[in-house]
């Protein structure tokens, strides 16, 4: 598991005036993975990442990307990493193609943009002005931009806010493409699924610091957090014909809705038999398992919101 | 270098897709000939000294085009790139901000001067304009004038704190300055006490100076003009140097 460090980050501080956007933050990214940061809005992760990419000067704290530093040797980092902004615009004139060509004037050594636009399935919007774009074809074209350099190291910031929950899961597709071609990807997301679903590890921020930093699987054990068991019955129903099961914890019941908590692979089924032996006629099983959203939940007592 | 030259030449397309700039920029100055000249033709008159209509106004509205350049066009395409995101995702290239930030200066130059030719086409073959300064004089002070105005653009983009004040508040201030100025009306046709206030605008000794020079008149005699433009172009420089905003 000993991979190499592609980004290290000690300390860092970062405040805009009385406001400490980040606070002694401390982490590591590693060669090949998809390392996502979540977090609310405001919580430091956009500033964060722009002190990384050399954007923005560091209160203090130490910062290595590519074992160099983003603010003395901007100029030879850049060539090497990808940054899509979160809520940038270009120009609502200027066109697909020309957008790669330009970007692709400003690198030493680039790909070829024609099969990278085939790629990102932007081959038919080649002539379109970027005004005329929808919300997914514009975070395609940021994310060609992004690529155009061939880079080692990839920012994606907000990659999917605004797009419908389709447009979501192709961009995660494209995500796992792009770590496909050996490319370490940092995401920013405030979507705690997205991070759950792609990142390999995880860093929670809040309030300017990191909570918690582990892969999602982790993250969502170390909470100890029991299994649910959700369904409707019919007529009446006594909840002491579950609870006395050895798998099931307690059972709650609102109205016809039942919730059975318990830990084990076996619970589900214990469940389900203890119901068929009772004769208890339900319907609309289902089973919930704890999600990074509840990891915030139980870090800061706050839901996340979108 | 490669960038620059991309990015210049990528902001030219823009620019002439963009009807606003192009209208104010390249269309405007030429039509106000074609309408003041097909009603005062171009016969010399005592009243601007010897000159015509045409002769007096080829100057005036290339001082016309030199403002709308630098107050108008600048100062909104700036801000508008700022507030967009644009400026900070090309500073997030290998592109060096001053190559970002020339690619803009470049390309108003260059239709600024696109601008004062289409003026002097239409006023010589519709009107047989005539010049009597030195061309290299004229182009001197053109390029003084341009980089004043310019720097001037720079500071309102760099104070006026997003694109919609931004738009407002230039237009406010550049659209009485061109009839107060000499550059939208000859300052002959303007009465004594409104030529006194008129004397504390930029875009007046642009107005005078690019005349002057014109008639074939000396440096010597503008020492007030060069001196208020190079004024405004290092006080505009220092300013706009410290409070110039990527975002």
């Amino acid at each position: 598991m000993e991979r190499k460090a592609i980004i290290q980050v000690g300390h860092l501080r970062k405040a805009y005036g009385p406001v400490v956007a980040v606070n002694d933050v401390s982490f590591q990214v590693h060669e090949g993975e998809i390392f996502g940061m979540v977090g609310p809005n405001g919580a430091g992760k956009t500033t964060t990442v722009e002190c990384i990419e050399g954007l923005r000067q560091p209160d203090s704290g130490r910062i290595q990307v590519l074992a160099l530093d983003p603010q003395r040797d901007a100029y030879a980092l850049r060539p090497r990493i990808g940054v899509q902004l979160q809520q940038s615009v270009l120009q609502d004139r200027l066109k697909v193609w020309e957008a790669l060509k330009l970007f692709a004037s400003f690198y030493p050594r680039v790909v070829d943009w024609r099969p990278l636009l085939e790629q990102l399935g932007l081959a038919d919007k080649r002539d379109a002005p970027f005004a005329k774009l929808s919300g997914g074809q514009k975070q395609r074209l940021f994310i060609a931009l992004s690529l155009i350099n061939d880079p080692e190291l990839v920012f994606l910031d907000e990659l999917t806010t605004g797009l419908d929950p389709q447009a979501r899961r192709a961009m995660w597709d494209l995500v796992r493409d792009i770590r496909q071609r050996g490319k370490t990807v940092f995401l920013i997301t405030h979507f705690m699924e997205e991070a759950e679903r792609l990142c390999d590890r995880v860093a929670i921020m809040d309030h300017g610091e990191i909570i918690a930093l582990d892969t999602p699987e982790n993250l969502i054990r170390s909470l100890a957090a029991e299994n649910r068991v959700v369904f409707n019955v019919e007529g009446a129903f006594d909840p002491q014909r579950l609870s006395g099961l050895p798998e099931v914890t307690h059972v709650e019941q609102i109205g016809e809705r039942v919730i059975a908590y318990g830990r084990g692979d076996r619970l589900v089924a214990s469940v389900v038999n203890g119901l068929a032996t009772s004769g208890v006629r339900y319907h609309d099983l289902r089973t919930e398992q704890p999600t990074l959203e509840d990891v915030f939940l139980a870090l800061t007592g706050r839901e996340m919101r979108e | 270098m490669r960038g620059l030259w991309k990015l210049t030449w990528t902001e030219i397309k823009l620019f002439l897709r963009e009807p606003v700039s192009t209208f104010f920029t390249l269309i405007f100055a030429p039509m106000l000939l074609l309408l003041f000249g097909s009603i005062y033709g171009n016969e010399p008159s005592p009243f601007f000294n010897g000159k015509g209509t045409i002769d007096i106004s080829v100057p005036a509205y290339t001082a016309l085009i030199i403002g709308t350049s630098g107050m108008l066009s600048l100062t909104i395409n700036m801000s508008v790139y700022r507030e967009r995101g644009i400026l900070r995702r090309l500073q997030a290239t290998p592109l060096r901000p001053q190559a970002i930030l020339a690619a803009q200066v470049i390309v108003l130059f260059l239709m600024t001067i696109l601008g004062m030719a289409l003026l002097i086409i239409v006023g010589k073959a519709v009107y047989g304009l005539r010049f009597e300064g030195n061309p290299f004089s004229v182009l001197l002070a053109f390029v003084l004038s341009c980089l004043s105005f310019f720097s001037l653009g720079f500071v309102l983009a760099g104070l006026l704190p997003n694109a919609r004040t931004a738009q407002v508040v230039a237009m406010a201030l550049f659209y009485p300055m061109m009839f107060l100025s000499g550059a939208g009306l000859p300052l002959e046709l303007l009465p004594t006490t409104i030529r006194k206030f008129s004397n504390f605008l930029p875009l007046t000794h642009v107005v005078t100076l690019l005349r002057g020079l014109w008639a074939g008149e000396s440096w010597s005699k503008h020492l007030t003009e060069v001196g208020v433009l190079a004024a405004i172009l290092v006080v505009g420089v220092i300013v706009s140097a410290k409070t110039f905003r990527w975002e």
